[in-house]
């Protein structure tokens, strides 16, 4: 009989895998099933929108941004604006904060939907998908009814929104308010307790909360390890200091406290929506009353002179930004969404960059993956809820 | 915490490094020097005044023509604090820096993708490979002297009629002159 081959398998995952979120591409060896290490490579979706940024007026690269962390399109759009008007030195109407919270809570949704679906598929439980994405279809019924477009609504402009909102918005959100909740039991009811889910995420791929800190995750992954860090509380935006929401932690670190993580702040984001709605009143200011940034209305535009050339302005060169630099975090759905600005006085930026937590979380995956089976990888990955285009911009 | 008392409790805990105030708007800036940066990054972490124990992002910003060219800039967040600080680093055109990844291991990514972009050598790194662009990719995209529009002919399709010196000059054309 011959000896027993003992050497490692290399075995290449991705970038082609259904369960890389994406083009991860993912270089595994492996000990029979353990993992021996991971090398990750990224980049398949490098669009060098940063380097795009700095062709354009500043109005014109929220949607750019937008298209970076394409579940979470008005989370990347929401830290922009805010790191523009910050070196502005903007301040919004109540009424406008109170609808980017509302948009920025259901955005969460929309993308925490994706996350759960395709998390619980990868591990077996393939008609979550389904379920999850016919809510998220209300959601994206809500963007189009905002501004027509379902993914990538460029709601969110420098100075305050790009319209008023329609008529039906707050029908239409609070139809979806009143229905998710049950939604969300009947996914904790298909999931927390289910016997094959909890084997397959209970003790994999758990990371101390010191580890987190260490590979720089902040957000859900570091939530689930103990912190209570949230840049809603820790760094108020948009008047998030005056919503009554709890932040949800677990201390085990490992794939199903992730997944209670994020299910928990499901609940918490209706909560937060469902103070918001009723604080926006159908209609009133939608933008800061700021010349340099603000178009004039348009019956103005038609009577008075300064107004046809504020506006002639506006859309032909438009508004210049103070020199400087600025970074806004906000809390993604995927962690700690930050936006640096530079500027250097003129009407294009000098700079962009985005903060990627997805990044940052495919960096810690041999960390966390290591030891452990191939089976679980998968399982890892979904937890992260990583985003190509959010990790590779 | 103000730029000017982070820095006093650095110069106690850093004999001998020059220190500036950074301008800003949003949060406390300082300026290191490259030579004390990780022994201030090291303190920045440790001293219980400061506890800045999550390094959220490295990322450099390239100010042609301006002279010493770039600014790697890292974004400290101190949880137990709830503080926030910008450390900026000036490097030259051929300058390099120490790398943070003994302070904090999550700095080796966000570094390489500084190299990727815009070639400033962190010494000592370890796995300075390309990050985001492929393997065999000539030079530095963010950096400003870059070819914005066409890098190289197009091998399969025609070449596109606009050149890169008609484009930079539509753009710096429209490019409103500094304000102050």
């Amino acid at each position: 009989m011959s000896e027993i081959r003992t050497e490692t398998m290399t075995v290449n995952m991705g970038p082609q895998h259904p369960s890389t979120h994406g083009v991860l591409r993912l270089v595994l060896e492996l000990d029979g099933e353990i993992i021996q290490s991971v090398m990750p490579t990224i980049g398949y979706l490098h669009t060098g929108i940063e380097k795009t940024a700095e062709q354009k007026k500043w109005q014109q690269v929220v949607p750019l941004v937008e298209r970076m962390d394409y579940l979470a399109a008005q989370s990347n759009s929401l830290a922009y604006v805010l790191a523009v008007e910050k070196l502005l030195g903007l301040t919004m109407p109540q009424r406008v904060n109170d609808i980017r919270v509302l948009l920025a809570e259901l955005q969460r949704l929309a993308s925490h939907l994706i996350w759960l679906g395709t998390h619980a598929m990868e591990i077996g439980a393939v008609s979550m998908l389904f379920y999850a994405v016919r809510e998220r279809e209300l959601l994206l019924n809500i963007n189009e009814l905002i501004a027509g477009f379902r993914f990538f609504p460029s709601y969110f402009r420098i100075g305050g929104l790009r319209e008023d909102l329609p008529r039906g918005f707050h029908e239409a959100v609070n139809a979806f308010l009143d229905r998710f909740p049950g939604k969300i039991d009947e996914f904790e009811g298909l999931l927390t307790k289910n016997d094959i889910f909890r084997r397959r995420t209970e003790g994999v791929g758990a990371l101390t909360l010191e580890q987190a800190f260490q590979w720089g995750l902040v957000g859900p992954i570091a939530r689930a390890c103990g912190s209570d860090y949230d840049v809603r509380k820790y760094f108020p935006y948009c008047g998030y200091e005056s919503y009554d929401f709890k932040i949800p932690t677990a201390t085990e670190g490992d794939v199903y406290a992730r997944y209670r993580v994020r299910v928990a702040e499901m609940r918490e984001s209706v909560k937060i929506c469902r103070q918001a709605i009723q604080r926006i009143s159908p209609t009133g200011a939608w933008a800061c009353d700021d010349t340099r940034v603000v178009p004039p209305p348009k019956d103005k535009v038609y009577t008075e002179m300064e107004a046809l050339i504020q506006h002639f302005l506006i859309y032909s060169q438009g508004f210049t930004v103070p020199a400087g630099d600025a970074y806004v975090p906000v809390e993604g759905p995927r962690g700690e969404h930050g936006c640096y600005v530079v500027s250097d006085g003129t009407n294009r930026p000098w700079r962009v960059k985005m903060r990627a937590p997805s990044f940052m979380a495919i960096q810690a995956l041999p960390t966390i993956v290591q030891g452990g089976l191939i089976a679980d990888v998968v399982a890892v990955i979904g937890s992260n809820d990583v985003v190509m285009g959010d990790c590779d911009r | 915490m103000e730029s000017a008392a982070v820095i006093e409790i650095l110069q106690s805990a850093v004999p001998g490094a020059a220190y500036e105030v950074g301008l800003s708007v949003d949060m406390p800036t300082i300026y290191v020097p490259a030579e004390h940066l990780v022994a201030t990054c090291g303190v920045l972490r440790d001293l219980p005044t400061l506890q800045f124990n999550v390094l959220v992002e490295v990322t450099a910003a390239d100010y042609l023509p301006r002279e010493p060219r770039y600014e790697v800039v890292y974004h400290l967040l101190s949880v137990p604090n709830r503080q926030r600080l910008r450390v900026k680093v000036r490097v030259g055109a051929n300058g390099s820096l120490p790398t943070v990844q003994s302070i904090w291991r999550g700095a080796g990514w966000p570094e390489r993708e500084v190299w990727d972009m815009f070639g400033i050598v962190f010494d000592n790194h370890g796995d300075l490979r390309r990050l985001l662009m492929p393997e065999d990719w000539e030079g530095h995209p963010a950096r400003k002297d870059y070819p914005v529009q066409i890098r190289k002919a197009a091998q399969t399709y025609e070449p596109l009629e606009v050149s890169e010196a008609e484009f930079r000059a539509n753009i710096e054309r429209d490019r409103l002159k500094r304000t102050h």
